[in-house]
């Protein structure tokens, strides 16, 4: 048994404030007590996945030959650019990740225009500065140009019977883009900075075609025709005309986030309606407390002291579990739900298999205090060794659903780990410590009825 | 002490019995696969307001937008389920205003709609084979080394992966059951099933070849049978208590007031959880003392070993 006791508890009671402070605040803020500002903020809302509000998940495959070899760093580029695509929809909480070596996953939860979302995202969005000389094509229609993806020279220009015309050069060299208000007129314009090599293209352009017509097409659609003011050098420039803040906005969107360096395809949709998370939400914390008050019975009824304490630390293992959840902001799906049920499972089996050794030991007339350190210790390798197999397996399952962006199987073998190694800690600490700190209290002397042999 | 092990032969009949018939069943009416292996599309609606679509007036208008294949299930929450092959989103909004304007409906809700690519699908499948044999290796791999100071360690491992493999058979007989008569089908959250399934019945298995490994240290005159049957009772009470009290009881409440999304997913893990605890005891424990004994060599020619 312990002589330091009081350490432990104190370390227990610790930890369950941390958690408990977690679990019950949506927002992390300790202030700095002599000057006004924060020391620590964190934003500890828990998060819910798509099965328990609704919403869309959508799976991106690089729409290239099975086989290429697609470069890392573009496909993260890819990602951030469809995550800053949506995210200009104003759709908040969405998550984009990188799935395996050709897959972006993208998750929207609570998404109600999923429309929307899918046509942003869909855009593969080529956009090309053209000289249209002293022509200003009406917004929408299509124009053809001499850009060839990939190719520097530009096709022959004699072409059929429209007007093919000559492509200045395209989105890529666009840095940064903004919309700025003119403080007299009120009116909105948009400001970009151009790469280097895109600010000389452009300054000898505009320098030489001042009062021509400069049309940003995107895909070939006309978005904007703006006419060439003056010469723009020094590679900022900006469009400036009727627009509205939204077109504005708009337009800017369209500017920064217009090409993609991969082609993207969509492989997989998942639209789930808001009143389907909902019950299924309520269905499944009222199965999940249920089950709980059952087995939390049992446990007493059967396990008389030790089964209390095994209680108390269950209830200390879902505090702290729940917090690391809020703290990492891990996304709570349903199948999560039943992962965190099931190391509920495992913790419990640890206590069961420790008490059923003391029960052994005590049986055999050991003295209370050996037969406590017996029990731990004989049951130990017992515990290790079968946690460990658990364990093993969800990081098989989590390898899977990442390389998948199945993220339902990602989000089940994450809880049931991270479940699964707490369960050893508060099995072997905690029920333990409150375990000795019981039996100091209550000096049970009566076995049959505090233990249950 | 009850005796256990020697009703042995007893088991594996049981076993089979349970898990041949569902085996049949799941593979005469072929691999029930959800879209998610497959690839296709799965779109649930409910008309609101309006009058609701029958499945032929569905059809037809599935077949209008070049989609032939459009399987109509209508559920107990009065939604509609339409099963067919991949729909892109632009057929899929096409479909949806056809079915407005048809059914006079204000709204026709989309309740959920999945879409996979079919290449994708087979990938899934294949790679979820893999992930299942790896897990099953390392499995075997990891018993093996934490019995290395016991004679024929391998063994335990293999037996635990025989016994993992009951497991596994019997959850694909009540996938087989529940996809005849419920309309089940093999979907990513299956796979989910199956493999916590695996991971928790070799979790099953190590506690009890513990307890056998630590017998065998302390009663070393004991025949191998006996203690093997010593060790299986001594963890009998855990073996309930954990498996059915608690873990069970969880299930049980999921399956029956989980909602329809978890009940399928329960009711598998509640069967196979049972199976994982069930084939520690009856299934893997047994295979060991039948390996120890080679009792095989008995099996075609009882008088020679009755003789001897």
């Amino acid at each position: 048994m312990f002589r330091n006791l009081t350490d432990r508890i104190i370390i227990i009671l610790l930890v369950l404030a941390l958690a408990l402070w977690i679990d019950l605040s949506p927002q992390l803020e300790i202030p700095n007590p002599f000057t006004e500002t924060t020391l620590f903020a964190r934003d500890v809302k828990p998060r819910l996945g798509l099965d328990l509000q609704g919403g869309l998940q959508v799976l991106l495959e690089a729409d290239m030959p099975a086989g290429t070899q697609i470069n890392r760093s573009e496909l993260e580029t890819a990602r951030d650019i469809v995550e800053n695509r949506t995210n200009a929809l104003g759709v908040s909480e969405n998550l984009i990740q990188v799935a395996g070596d050709r897959r972006i996953v993208g998750e929207f939860p609570g998404a109600e225009d999923t429309d929307a979302i899918l046509d942003i995202i869909q855009q593969t969005g080529l956009l090309e500065f053209v000289d249209t000389g002293d022509v200003s094509p009406a917004e929408g229609s299509v124009i053809q140009t001499d850009f060839i993806a990939g190719s520097t020279e530009p096709a022959s220009t004699t072409g059929g019977e429209q007007t093919i015309y000559h492509t200045v050069m395209t989105g890529k060299e666009l840095k940064s883009v903004g919309v700025s208000t003119d403080q007299i007129t009120g009116r909105y314009s948009i400001d970009f900075t151009l790469s280097s090599e895109g600010g000389s293209i452009f300054g000898a352009h505009t320098a030489a075609n001042v009062g021509k017509y400069l049309t940003i097409t995107l895909d070939n659609r006309v978005i904007s025709s703006p006419i060439i003011e003056g010469a723009i050098t020094g590679g900022q420039g900006s469009i400036s005309g009727s627009f509205t803040s939204e077109e504005a906005n708009a337009l800017a969107v369209q500017l920064k986030y217009g090409s993609l360096p991969i082609p993207l395809k969509l492989v997989e949709t998942r639209i789930i309606g808001p009143t389907l998370g909902e019950e299924s939400l309520q269905k499944s914390l009222r199965a999940g407390l249920i089950g709980m008050i059952v087995v939390v019975l049992f446990m007493a009824i059967y396990y008389r002291l030790p089964g209390v304490v095994a209680n108390l630390s269950i209830l200390f293992y879902a505090a702290i579990t729940f917090a690391i959840f809020k703290y990492f902001h891990f996304t709570l799906t349903l199948p999560s739900i039943a992962g965190f049920l099931l190391s509920t499972g495992a913790a419990l089996d640890a206590n069961i298999l420790i008490f059923e050794r003391l029960k052994e030991e005590l049986r055999n007339k050991r003295p209370l205090n050996q037969a406590m350190d017996q029990g731990w210790d004989r049951a130990w390798p017992s515990i290790w060794e079968s946690n460990t197999t658990t364990i093993i397996t969800s990081l098989i399952l989590y390898w899977f659903g990442s390389t998948f962006g199945a993220t339902i199987v990602k989000g089940f073998s994450l809880t049931l780990a991270i479940g699964v190694a707490i369960s050893l800690f508060t099995a072997i600490y905690v029920t333990r410590t409150l375990l000795a700190l019981a039996l100091r209290t209550f000096k049970p002397t009566n076995l049959e009825r505090w233990f249950g042999i | 002490m009850i005796d256990i092990l020697s009703k042995r032969y007893l088991y594996l009949i049981v076993s089979a019995l349970v898990i041949v018939p569902g085996l049949i069943i799941l593979l005469s009416g072929g691999l029930p696969l959800s879209i998610d292996f497959t690839g296709g599309s799965l779109l649930e609606i409910r008309f609101d307001g309006g009058k609701t679509l029958q499945t032929e007036a569905l059809k037809n208008i599935y077949e209008a937008a070049g989609i032939d294949d459009a399987q109509i299930q209508t559920t107990e929450n009065e939604t509609t389920l339409i099963r067919s092959s991949f729909l892109s989103n632009e057929t899929r909004d096409s479909v949806l205003n056809a079915m407005r304007s048809e059914s006079g409906s204000e709204e026709v809700k989309v309740i959920r709609f999945d879409s996979v690519g079919p290449s994708i699908g087979s990938q899934v499948a294949s790679r979820a084979a893999q992930a299942v044999g790896i897990a099953a290796l390392a499995v075997a791999f990891f018993i093996r080394f934490v019995f290395r100071k016991v004679p024929n360690a391998f063994r335990y491992g293999v037996c635990a992966i025989i016994a993992m493999i009951h497991d596994v058979a019997v959850v694909f007989s009540v996938v087989g059951i529940g996809a005849r008569f419920f309309g089940w089908q093999i979907d990513a959250l299956f796979l989910t099933a199956l493999l916590t399934v695996i991971g928790f019945s070799v979790q099953d298995k190590v506690v009890v070849f513990d307890r056998i490994r630590e017998n065998s240290n302390v009663y070393r005159r004991l025949d191998y049978e006996t203690l093997v049957n010593h060790s299986i009772v001594q963890t009998l009470q855990r073996s309930i208590n954990t498996q059915l009290m608690t873990v069970e009881f969880l299930l049980l409440a999921l399956a029956l007031f989980g909602g329809v999304t978890l009940q399928e997913f329960a009711v598998i893990l509640l069967v196979g959880l049972f199976s994982g605890t069930y084939s520690s005891i009856f299934i893997a424990a047994p295979i060991l003392v039948v390996w120890e004994k080679r009792e095989w060599q008995s099996w075609f020619g009882r008088q020679k070993a009755n003789r001897a």
